[in-house]
C-alpha cells in the first residue's frame, strides 16, 4: 500500500489577513479551508467525501478543496469575503485518510456550520454539498459516503408524512413484514386487465399491490382508467379477506401541476396510498409529502435513478445518504434493496440503508457502511421495501437479514406462480406466516429455513409448487458497492 | 363462507397456518414476554377490517412474566364468547414504537359469512366503496348464532 502523504499537523491556514486577502490565488488549505485541529459543533453538518486526487494532487489540498467548493470558495481570493463572518461560512476539512486497501483514494472529513443550509430544504443542501464539487477539475473522482445532520437541522423537516408505526395502525397489520408486489408485465396492459392482475394478488393474501416505476400514462393505459380499476380490485379484494388493502398508484407525472391532479383522483377513490419515483426530485418530494401529509396518504418512494450515483464506489452519492436525505424530506416507502435478490446491494451494506430508515438512533457501525452516530431526534420512521428477484425460498433469509418492518415484494414471484397470481399470493404468505411463527418459538430460520418451508409445503400445495419452480434460484454475483474500513483493535479485543 | 384462498378472515399475523394449538399459542406469547410487551384479550362480532377498538378483556396484562395468565384470560374469554372473533394483541412501550406488535386470531365463529361490497355510482365513473359485513346486520351480541 502506498505511503500516507503528510496529511496531519497543523493548519496552514493564512492567518495575516492583509497576505490573506491580497488579490491573487491561494491554495483552499491557505484559505482557511482546512483546519486539522477543528473538532466538530453538535450543531455541524459533517460529511465524508472518498476523493480521488488527480496525479500530483495533495490529498490534503483537495480536501479543502472539496470543503471549498461546497461552501464559500471560488477559484481566487475575493475582498468581499471581508465584508463578511466568512470564516462561519467557510467549511473545513479536518481530517483526510488513505482509504483501506485502495491506493489513490482519501476520505476527507468535512464540517459545514448550520447557518449554510435553508432549514427544511433538502434542495438547498443537496446544492450545496453535491453541487459544483463533484465536476471539480484537480479531483478525478468524489463520492458522498456518508453524512451527520445535526439534531439542530434534522429538527427543521417533518420527516415521513405518516412513518412506519401509524402505517401498521391504519393497516391493522402487526408482528410480520407486509406482502407486496409489482404489477407485471411492466407495460402494455389495459386499465381492466391490470386491475385483475392487482385483485388476485390482494384476494390471495398480499398486502399491497404496487404500480412499477414507468407506469405514468402511456397510450395503453391513461392514468385514470388504471386509478378506477385498481380500486375497484382493491375494495373487492378487501371485502373478500376483511383485510385493509392498497396499491400503490404512481402519481409520477411531467408537471406538479399533473401530481396534484393525480393524486387528488387517488384520494376521491379512497386510495390508502400514491407512490412517486425518485425522479420528480427533492422539492417535488417535499411537496408531495406535504400534500400526502394533509391527505392522511401513505407516500411509496421507488428510487427509480438512484443506480446512476449510488453504485460506483469512487463517484456518486451513497444511497445511505440519499436515504437519510429521503427521510427527512418525507416518504413512508423507500426501496433499499434485497441483498439477496436480483439487484445489486452486498448484505451489511443492504442493513445500513435499513438501518437509517428505521432507527431512533442509528450508531456508527463500519462493516455497514455507517461511520456516523445519527440521531434522528424522534422523526418517524420509513419502512423499507426489498424488492426485484426474490422468492419464497428465501424467506428465511430475507426474515433473518430484514426483520419485522419490512415490504417484501414479490412481483416476479407471484404473478409467475404456475398455477395462478392468488396461488403465487398464497404461497408466499404462507411462507412468511409459517417463518415468523417458527422465529417466535426460537427457531434458528437461518438454518433450518427451508426445512420449514418444506413443512409448510405440505399443507400447502401452492408454495410445494412456488419451491419446486424457484427453490434453487438465487442470484449471486460479486457486490459493486461494499463498505471499505480497517478493523481498528479496540481495548476489549 | 368466504371466497378467498383460506375461506376465513385473514386479518393478524398466522391466518393463513391451522389454527394454532394452545402449546403454539403459549409459545408466541412468551416470545412477547421475553421482549417485555404486554399481552392483551380483545374479542368482538363486528371483524369490519376498518373496527379498530374490538372490545377489551381486561386490561392490558402490564405486570404478567407468566404466560399461563395470559392463557388463562384466553380461555374464560373463548367460554364466555365462544361465537366470537378473540385475538391476542401485544403491546411494545418503547419509545418510538409505542403501539401494537404482535395481533394473531385466536378464536372463530363456526361459520364467517365475510363481507359483500356496495357501490355507489358518482360523478363520472367514480365510485364509492362500502365494504359491509353480512353479520353486522344483525344488532351486537346476536350475530353469528346459526
Amino acid at each position: 500500500m502506498a505511503t500516507a502523504p503528510e496529511i496531519v499537523g497543523n493548519s496552514t491556514q493564512i492567518t495575516d489577513k492583509k497576505k490573506r486577502y491580497s488579490a491573487g490565488v491561494l491554495k483552499y488549505r491557505q484559505m482557511g479551508y482546512w483546519d486539522a485541529d477543528y473538532v466538530p459543533k453538535e450543531t455541524d453538518t459533517i460529511c465524508l467525501f472518498r476523493i480521488t486526487p488527480q496525479e500530483g494532487v495533495d490529498p490534503v489540498e483537495a480536501a479543502a478543496a472539496v470543503a471549498g467548493e461546497s461552501s464559500t470558495a471560488t477559484w481566487t481570493v475575493v475582498w468581499t469575503d471581508r465584508l463578511t463572518a466568512c470564516d462561519s461560512y467557510r467549511a473545513k476539512a479536518f481530517k483526510v485518510e488513505p482509504v483501506p486497501g485502495t491506493p489513490g483514494q482519501y476520505f476527507a472529513w468535512v464540517a459545514y456550520d448550520l447557518i449554510l443550509f435553508e432549514e427544511g430544504s433538502i434542495a438547498n443542501m443537496t446544492a450545496s454539498l453535491i453541487g459544483n464539487v463533484f465536476s471539480f477539475k484537480p479531483l478525478k473522482a468524489a463520492r458522498l459516503e456518508d453524512i451527520r445532520i445535526p439534531v439542530a437541522y434534522v429538527k427543521t423537516f417533518k420527516g415521513p408524512p405518516t412513518g412506519l408505526v401509524v402505517e401498521r395502525e391504519r393497516l391493522d397489520k402487526f408482528g410480520r413484514p407486509l406482502l407486496g408486489a409489482t404489477t407485471k408485465p411492466k407495460l402494455g396492459l389495459s386499465g381492466r386487465n391490470y386491475g385483475r392482475v392487482v385483485y388476485e394478488g390482494l384476494k390471495g393474501g398480499l398486502d399491497f399491490m404496487k404500480d412499477d416505476e414507468n407506469i405514468n400514462s402511456q397510450p395503453f393505459m391513461h392514468w385514470r382508467d388504471r386509478f378506477l380499476y385498481v380500486m375497484d380490485a382493491v375494495n373487492k379484494a378487501s371485502a373478500a379477506t376483511g383485510e385493509v388493502k392498497g396499491s400503490y398508484l404512481n402519481i409520477t407525472a411531467a408537471t406538479m401541476e399533473d401530481m396534484y391532479e393525480r393524486a387528488e383522483f387517488a384520494k376521491d377513490l379512497g386510495s390508502i396510498i400514491v407512490m412517486v419515483d425518485l425522479v420528480i426530485g427533492w422539492t417535488a418530494i417535499q411537496s408531495m409529502a406535504n400534500w400526502c401529509r394533509k391527505n392522511d396518504m401513505l407516500m411509496h418512494m421507488h428510487r427509480a435513478g438512484h443506480g446512476t450515483y449510488t453504485r460506483q464506489k469512487n463517484h456518486g452519492v451513497s444511497f445511505r445518504v440519499i436515504a437519510k436525505w429521503l427521510r427527512l424530506a418525507g416518504c413512508d416507502h423507500l426501496h433499499t434493496g434485497t441483498a439477496v435478490g436480483k439487484l445489486e446491494g452486498d448484505p451489511l451494506t443492504v442493513q445500513g440503508y435499513y438501518n437509517v430508515c428505521r432507527d431512533s438512533y442509528t450508531k456508527q457501525d463500519l462493516p455497514r457502511g455507517l461511520f456516523f452516530d445519527q440521531d434522528w431526534a424522534d422523526l418517524k420512521k420509513v419502512m423499507p421495501v426489498a424488492s426485484g428477484g426474490i422468492h419464497a425460498g428465501q424467506m428465511h433469509q430475507l426474515l433473518d437479514l430484514f426483520g419485522d418492518d419490512v415490504i417484501l415484494q414479490f412481483g416476479g414471484g407471484t404473478i409467475g406462480h404456475p398455477a395462478g397470481i392468488q396461488a403465487g399470493a398464497v404461497a408466499n404468505r404462507v411462507a412468511l406466516e409459517a417463518m415468523v411463527k417458527a422465529r417466535n418459538e426460537g427457531v434458528d430460520i437461518a438454518n433450518e429455513g427451508p426445512d420449514i418451508l418444506q413443512k409448510a409445503a405440505q399443507f400447502c400445495t401452492p408454495l410445494k409448487q412456488a419451491l419446486d419452480t424457484w427453490g434453487d434460484i438465487s442470484f449471486n454475483y460479486t457486490s459493486t458497492d461494499t463498505s471499505d474500513y480497517a478493523v481498528t483493535p479496540t481495548a476489549s479485543n | 363462507m368466504m371466497t378467498n384462498p383460506t375461506g376465513r378472515l385473514t386479518q393478524g399475523q398466522f391466518s393463513f397456518l391451522p389454527d394454532l394449538t394452545d402449546a403454539e399459542i403459549t409459545l408466541q406469547i412468551e416470545y412477547g414476554l421475553k421482549k417485555g410487551y404486554a399481552w392483551a384479550v380483545e374479542y368482538t362480532d363486528d371483524p369490519h377490517p376498518r373496527n379498530t377498538y374490538w372490545e377489551m378483556f381486561g386490561m392490558p396484562m402490564f405486570d404478567l412474566s407468566d404466560a399461563a395468565g395470559v392463557m388463562m384470560e384466553l380461555k374464560s374469554c373463548r367460554s364466555t364468547f365462544p361465537q366470537h372473533y378473540i385475538r391476542l394483541v401485544a403491546f411494545d412501550s418503547t419509545r418510538g414504537v409505542e403501539t401494537i406488535v404482535m395481533s394473531f386470531i385466536v378464536n372463530r365463529p363456526a361459520v364467517e359469512p365475510g363481507f359483500g361490497l356496495v357501490r355507489q355510482e358518482t360523478n363520472g365513473r367514480t365510485m364509492r366503496y362500502t365494504i359491509r359485513g353480512y353479520e353486522a346486520e344483525r344488532a351486537e351480541g346476536e350475530r353469528y348464532r346459526r
